[in-house]
């Protein structure tokens, strides 16, 4: 597979992820009582609900690259400003996933 | 050598803007307000981890005119982005690209996507 097919490939796998992670953290946003810490808190301490949070962060950072990339490849024309855009998405994307999923982690498994 | 029987394009004064390209536009849009939506989704996450007053400050900004105004977009901007997107993967098993079927599903994402906003904040 080259890397375009592999992209639009990988792109439709996560948007699919992502309909159903998405409409679940849409929907548990709205069942919760309220956005007090402790009601936060329990609802992110259980296991199933920890587990599908982190692993839609996961895959809202991998398909927002995947989005970013296209966009810079559609308006970014000098090539070194394109590979610098890439490089610095990629790093602020993978920090962005990892804090979070760490908070998640953190807050649920943690001491 | 000139051809004048070839269309011209755009003819401002009789040009009528597609719907389809309106959702064209909102897809790209919104998608790249949720990538910058994920630093405060990623800000919220830590901030409960933290905890304490923190957390009730980020809170508090989330929870004012701006704050709400914000996550009022962000939201419309998710169900406008999964409706269509959904639209988009229906278009690639070759589904749907009759102009009258695309100009149908597109007023349909949009109404679709408005409707589950405004119930999700109802539901809140």
């Amino acid at each position: 597979m080259n890397h375009a097919t592999r992209h639009f490939v990988a792109q439709r796998i996560s948007a699919v992820l992502l309909v159903v992670l998405g409409l679940w953290f849409a929907g548990s946003m709205s069942g919760l009582d309220s956005f007090e810490h402790v009601v936060v808190v329990a609802f992110i301490a259980e296991p199933r609900n920890g587990v599908l949070l982190a692993l839609l962060c996961a895959t809202l950072a991998y398909h927002s690259y995947l989005g970013v990339q296209v966009v810079v490849e559609d308006y970014v024309h000098t090539p070194g400003l394109v590979t610098f855009s890439l490089v610095a998405s990629r790093i602020a994307h993978a920090f962005v996933a990892l804090a979070s999923i760490y908070a998640v982690f953190k807050t649920g498994f943690g001491a | 050598m000139s051809n004048t029987e070839r269309p011209l394009s755009p003819h401002l004064s009789i040009y009528r803007w597609p719907i389809t390209m309106t959702l064209s536009i909102l897809h790209r849009a919104t998608g790249v307000a949720m990538s910058l939506g994920l630093i405060v989704l990623a800000l919220w996450l830590m901030n409960v981890l933290l905890g304490g007053a923190s957390y009730d400050q980020f809170l508090g900004l989330m929870s004012g005119v701006v704050g709400r105004g914000l996550l009022l977009g962000w939201s419309f901007a998710f169900f406008l982005h999964l409706a269509n997107g959904v639209r988009h993967l229906f278009w690639d098993f070759g589904r749907g690209f009759e102009l009258s079927q695309a100009n149908a599903s597109a007023w349909f994402v949009l109404l679709l996507a408005i409707s589950m906003t405004a119930i999700f904040w109802l539901l809140l």
